[in-house]
């Protein structure tokens, strides 16, 4: 093969790749990015149904229950605005606690029941997650009055 | 031919551009809502005198300082020092929040708890931890469930608020205070404050 | 006063970095040898002196010194001892400490095993670490003064983290870190070629130990995370695609390309430009690693309670670093095209293709870590990029990859026909698709992913094991012994790690699809299945450890009526943060794990418990210690230690040197 000829293959190949992996990030970030949403917003219904995605908030006090079957937690996400109900199966990370912050990523239900797949909280005792820290910080912006 | 060896650099600079820019989304720099609004209003038992309140209004006419502490937070041991020399320079009064001084602290369940002992934990614990570290503050109040602290907003210990003569949060400061963010940051802003009057 | 001379000795580091950095440098442009010679006794003396302060700051975690602040946040008098050593480097200001310690152990290791290079080369590799040293001494002086006093020195410490009160922490940081700073050399080699324009096929060889060492420590240290996470954050995930861990597989993957890359300059003396870029590149992620970690930009600066100083340094220190280096590329490397010739059909370019694809991953990679970064800075909206990104979008790049990875060693340099090459591993090629079918049908889990995945573990065993056969009946007439010590130990390595990811992928697959869990609620007496094995609670009683108090399950764990093992989960309160903490326990098998976490106390004598089945999860850190194993051998090959300054062996590239 002559050496532009080759030259031609490598760097045709090259972008033919470069070109393949950028529609291969494009559709990975379709589909699998997860959104995150205050509260307020999923109250406002500005969140989609059927559609995973993340609340971040406190946990409400007293909102802690386990059903009959020992499993199954319902507990209340609050951006100390609205307050989200959350049902979830399953073990809970070491540091949930009422009245601490925490991030449930899942799906909302027609009946605004929010079935959380997975429960973060932090991984520090000061401080809260992110998303939960941005989530008060909305709704102090909204002007939103303490509902407790 | 030569421009081909330059697209890494400029890709580089692109990204450093970026984290420069996520550097100063650093939530300490955005404004609180409650910046230049007055002071949420609140009476609270005093740390040193529980069976008497104290009111944000009794601090009217001056320039002060709202410190959000607790002994089980480890950052406040770090700020405390700053704060000993702060109120050692008698430049304006500090106010302590006690936040959430037992139901704060991961060790206890504090559902458990009635609220008398809550109470009385709460003020044993606050005044041991002052005395280990020494007390910088003019006076001290508990709020013990943590209500006052989520009208001011607060989502982390420590933070500290510049309330101004007419009852206004003026600065909001997230987190420890460092000497150097006490030096370049929060004591330009008091001196600010008092010379408005 | 042993804080104080920590402190002071850090100090003296630094001023030594600054002579290490500068002098030689002067003296190589100058052609001064008494200028270039002054860069040994001050590399070693730098090590000196920061193993001094190390040595400081570990006294004061050993004799519990709360007057320091470091120590009083992150240990703890009832802290046991091995915990109290580890936590020096428990957090920033220790783990930056641990940083320019391994730099300088580095440094000392080039000063002492180059012995062959010319001294002005050695000089300006030992100017260029000198300057990385000097910005991280800098930044630990400025911000992160580990040093720093209380006083009044505290009654009491906050105890280390107790995720991080775990054997694996003990020794995940310093292989991390081996790693990612061992990057550092070879980075230091491309600079000092790129100052002296001496990038020959000598200059290559040089590398390529320093940076397989470096990689098999990156490997290790990547693996032993991995392991980490799997058994303490209790619930049986080997790896999360979390920033932190991002940032150690990025460089990873780049030094893997890097790796291949430097075998084809020195073979070939092709590819110089990208090499150089490579290893750029690996030393650029390990430092962007290191500030996505550190400066909290990522996680939140909520979970990094200190001041975005800290941040700014290191951008500014990565601006100075990174940029300058490409800056000095782009001048510089235009002057290197050339280098052997190959034909489409060569090793050369199934390399070649390897290499690219590696590189896009790492970016993909890097882009899916900062992407949510991105958007918040365009205000555009909070979001998270979790593993489902990463496995779409890692799994297509890595494919080829692998299959490309068993097949090119196959390929002759220079110039191959393909066809008869095709034709000789066909066979392996069709039975790994029919094992990778067969096996999925035999397990009865028919999905892409595992197919894919046991085809791919089947061909390059399949392939591995026809190479070594190959690799056999070369030397027809010598006994066996014979064919094998004519072995290079160098060809062994390649293999080894090759099959490592063979093993690897067995794994990964496998403990994909048949992976089983459950979460059930037991209290004494009561039982439960799980894939064949029965658990059996037998209560739960409170336990003191030496800083925590436990609640300690007994469970005991049998099969088709025969005992297999009592597992002892526990919940541990940390007294001094009161943090809680789940303990997991495990029964390890070659085949499969039991792994055991106890939830919460639902009633007065019920728990939950989570059961997990974890078939072939070892054979995950299997194929990484053959992949680490690997490098060892490559990095041992004869050929590097018999090495004297010579000639570079291929015509092409004496032209350019």
């Amino acid at each position: 093969m002559k050496p532009r000829s080759k030259r031609l293959m490598l760097v045709g190949g090259g972008v033919a790749l470069l070109f393949a992996a950028v529609a291969l990030v494009l559709s990975a970030f379709q589909q699998n990015l997860v959104f995150f949403h205050t509260p307020t917003e999923v109250a406002e219904g500005k969140a989609p149904t059927g559609k995973t995605f993340r609340i971040g908030g406190l946990v409400e006090d007293g909102s802690i229950k386990r059903e009959a079957d020992g499993l199954t937690v319902r507990f209340a996400i609050t951006d100390t605005a609205k307050v989200i109900p959350v049902a979830y199966r399953g073990t809970l990370p070491d540091l949930f606690k009422e009245g601490k912050g925490a991030v449930v990523q899942g799906t909302l239900e027609d009946d605004g029941l929010f079935r959380a797949s997975e429960v973060l909280a932090k991984h520090d005792e000061n401080y809260m997650p992110p998303e939960a820290a941005h989530a008060l910080e909305q709704a102090h912006k909204a002007g939103a009055t303490v509902s407790q | 031919m030569k421009a081909r060896f330059l697209v890494p650099l400029a890709l580089f600079f692109a990204l450093a551009g970026f984290l420069a820019f996520g550097l100063t989304l650093n939530p300490r720099e955005v404004p609180s809502p409650l910046i230049d609004k007055p002071a949420p209003a609140f009476r609270l038992a005093r740390l040193d005198a529980p069976e008497t309140t104290f009111a944000l209004e009794e601090m009217r006419g001056q320039v002060w300082l709202l410190n959000v502490w607790a002994s089980w937070c480890v950052a406040c041991r770090q700020e405390h020092p700053v704060l000993v020399r702060m109120a050692q320079q008698k430049l304006v009064p500090i106010v302590g929040l006690n936040y959430k001084e037992v139901r704060g602290d991961g060790a206890i369940d504090a559902r458990k708890m009635a609220p008398e002992k809550e109470n009385a934990l709460a003020i044993e614990r606050a005044r041991r931890w002052l005395g280990d570290h020494g007390d910088p503050y003019a006076l001290s109040v508990l709020d013990v469930d943590g209500r006052v602290g989520i009208d001011f907003g607060v989502y982390g210990v420590p933070e500290t608020f510049l309330i101004d003569s007419a009852g206004r949060i003026r600065y909001k400061h997230i987190g420890p205070i460092t000497p150097e963010g006490f030096r370049d940051v929060i004591l330009p802003r008091i001196e600010e404050v008092l010379r408005a009057g | 006063m042993i804080p104080e001379l920590g402190h002071f000795a850090l100090v003296l580091a630094l001023m030594l970095a600054l002579v290490q950095a500068i002098v030689p440098m002067v003296g190589a442009s100058r052609n001064r040898l008494a200028l270039m010679a002054v860069g040994r006794p001050a590399a070693q003396g730098q090590f000196f002196f920061v193993a001094f302060a190390f040595a400081c700051l570990t006294w004061a975690f050993v004799t519990s010194d709360f007057s320091v602040q470091y120590v009083a946040m992150h240990s703890n008098t009832a802290t046991p001892m091995y915990y109290r050593i580890t936590g020096v480097w428990g957090s920033h200001e220790g783990s930056l400490l641990l940083w320019a310690l391994v730099l300088a152990l580095w440094t000392v290791a080039v000063t002492v095993f180059s012995r062959h290079l010319p001294e002005a080369f050695l000089a300006r590799v030992l100017g260029v670490l000198g300057w990385v040293s000097v910005g991280f001494l800098a930044f630990m002086l400025v911000t992160s003064n580990p040093f720093e006093r209380l006083l009044p020195g505290a009654a009491e410490g906050r105890d280390l983290n107790p995720l991080l009160q775990d054997p694996g922490m003990i020794i995940h940081p310093p292989l991390l870190y081996m790693g990612y700073v061992g990057f550092s050399v070879a980075f230091s080699f491309a600079i000092a070629a790129l100052l002296s324009g001496r990038m020959d096929a000598a200059w290559a060889r040089w590398s390529r130990p320093w940076t397989t060492v470096a990689w098999v420590f990156l490997t290790a240290g990547i693996a032993v995370g991995s392991g980490w996470a799997y058994y303490e954050l209790g619930w049986g995930g080997w790896w999360f695609w979390d920033p932190v861990e991002n940032a150690s597989f990025m460089p990873w993957l780049l030094g893997t390309a890097l790796i291949h890359s430097l075998a084809v300059t020195e073979k070939r003396g092709a590819f110089r430009s990208w090499t150089v870029l490579l290893a750029i590149g690996a030393f650029s992620l390990s430092l962007l690693g290191t500030f996505l970690v550190r400066s909290g930009v990522i996680t939140s600066v909520h979970a990094f309670a200190t001041d975005p100083q800290r941040g700014l340094f290191i951008l500014a220190l990565l601006v100075i670093v990174i940029g300058g280096s490409l800056l000095l590329y782009a001048w510089r490397a235009p002057k290197l095209a050339g280098g052997g010739s190959f034909s489409f059909v060569s090793r050369e370019t199934a390399l070649l293709g390897n290499n690219v694809l590696l590189a896009v991953a790492s970016a993909s990679v890097l882009l899916g870590t900062l992407y949510p970064l991105f958007l918040d800075a365009l205000d555009l909206g909070k979001l998270s990029v979790g593993p489902p990104y990463f496995e779409a979008v890692f799994v297509p790049l890595m494919t080829p990859v692998v299959v490309l990875m068993a097949f090119a060693p196959f390929l002759r340099w220079k110039n191959d026909t393909l066809g008869p090459v095709v034709r000789r591993v066909a066979p392996a090629f069709v039975a790994s698709l029919v094992i990778g079918v067969g096996t999925a049908f035999a397990i009865d889990h028919v999905s892409v992913r595992t197919v894919l995945g046991l085809s791919l573990a089947a061909w390059v065993v399949l392939a591995s094991l026809q190479l070594l056969g190959t690799r056999l009946r070369e030397r027809a007439g010598v006994s066996l012994a014979g064919r094998l010590r004519g072995i290079p130990s160098a060809w062994w390595g390649m293999w080894l790690a090759h099959f490592g990811i063979g093993i690897f992928i067995i794994g990964v697959t496998l403990v994909g699809s048949l992976n089983q869990n459950i979460d059930v609620k037991m209290k004494n007496g009561q039982h439960a299945d799980l894939a064949g094995y029965n658990f059996v609670f037998r209560g739960v009683r409170d336990v003191a450890g030496p800083n925590y108090d436990a609640a300690r399950a007994t469970i005991e764990v049998s099969r088709g009526g025969i005992a297999i093992a009592t597992l002892q989960p526990e919940k541990r309160l940390y007294r001094a943060q009161g943090m809680p903490m789940t303990e997991a326990a495990l029964d390890i098998g070659p085949f499969r794990d039991v792994y055991v976490s106890l939830g919460e106390q639902v009633e007065d004598d019920s728990w939950l418990v989570s059961l997990y089945y974890k078939p072939f999860i070892s054979w995950i850190w299997l194929g990484c210690t053959l992949m680490a194993l690997g490098g060892i051998f490559a990095a041992s090959d004869r050929r590097y230690r018999r090495l004297a300054e010579r000639a570079a062996p291929s015509a092409a590239a004496q032209q350019v040197a």
